[in-house]
């Protein structure tokens, strides 16, 4: 089980892999449930040019292992990672991967799922959009 | 003494909102989260959806702090 923060741009799929290889549940798994979430050009009908990721030290680590915790006590998976940028990032930069390795689909797929939706209600990140002219926090996700 | 003061963050709109993003109270002038927004923001009012923490955990608004405890106010999360 991982979680981690990074302020520069991350591979999403090549920080799976090299976690996956450096795990302990090789031959074990029969599914991975992946979500990479990633930074839009758009958003509430405005054209979004850059966007500064802000988070509150200590605590979102301490969410995001308290999630990570819940999914492995709620169903039956062999390991979870999940990675968050913070910082300014461009449309187009991976914001968040979330991944969860178990023997059969379903816990995956559910466990994945409950990972993201949590991730999303309780930890403490904040988005702020630089527009055209002007910068605007998120509000709410959606 | 270090522990006879309650320290707090503010984050995101709500620092931007309040001007300052850290402040400490004296623990002996607060009993709940609120009174240590309402002595550290001389009293604004808090705005609507307004997210509350004691030492990165979420609290309400009646919760009761204590020596040394850090607390934190910040807006809606908007992570993911």
């Amino acid at each position: 089980m991982l979680i981690e923060i990074k302020d520069a741009p991350f591979e999403p799929y090549q920080c799976l892999l090299e976690y996956q290889a450096s795990a302990g549940f090789a031959g074990k798994f029969g599914a991975t449930a992946v979500f990479v979430g990633s930074m839009r050009e758009f958003n509430q009908g405005d054209d979004v040019e850059a966007m500064l990721l802000e988070h509150y030290p200590g605590m979102t680590e301490k969410y995001l292992q308290k999630i990570s915790n819940e999914a492995a006590e709620k169903w039956d998976i062999l390991d979870s990672l999940i990675i968050h940028r913070i910082g300014e990032m461009l449309p187009n930069d991976p914001i968040v991967l979330v991944a969860v390795w178990s023997a059969h689909r379903a816990a995956a797929f559910d466990a994945s799922r409950y990972l993201m939706e949590e991730l999303k209600s309780r930890a403490p990140f904040w988005k702020k959009e630089s527009l055209k002219e002007d910068t605007r926090w998120v509000k709410k996700n959606t | 003494m270090s522990s006879a003061v309650i320290k707090i963050k503010f984050f995101a709109s709500l620092r931007e909102h309040v001007g300052q993003s850290e402040a400490e109270v004296a623990v002996s002038s607060v009993n709940t989260v609120i009174d240590v927004w309402n002595s550290a923001t001389n009293n604004m009012s808090l705005p609507e959806n307004t997210l509350m923490a004691v030492n990165m955990d979420y609290v309400d608004a009646a919760y009761l702090v204590k020596a040394g405890d850090e607390v934190a106010f910040f807006p809606p999360v908007t992570g993911g």
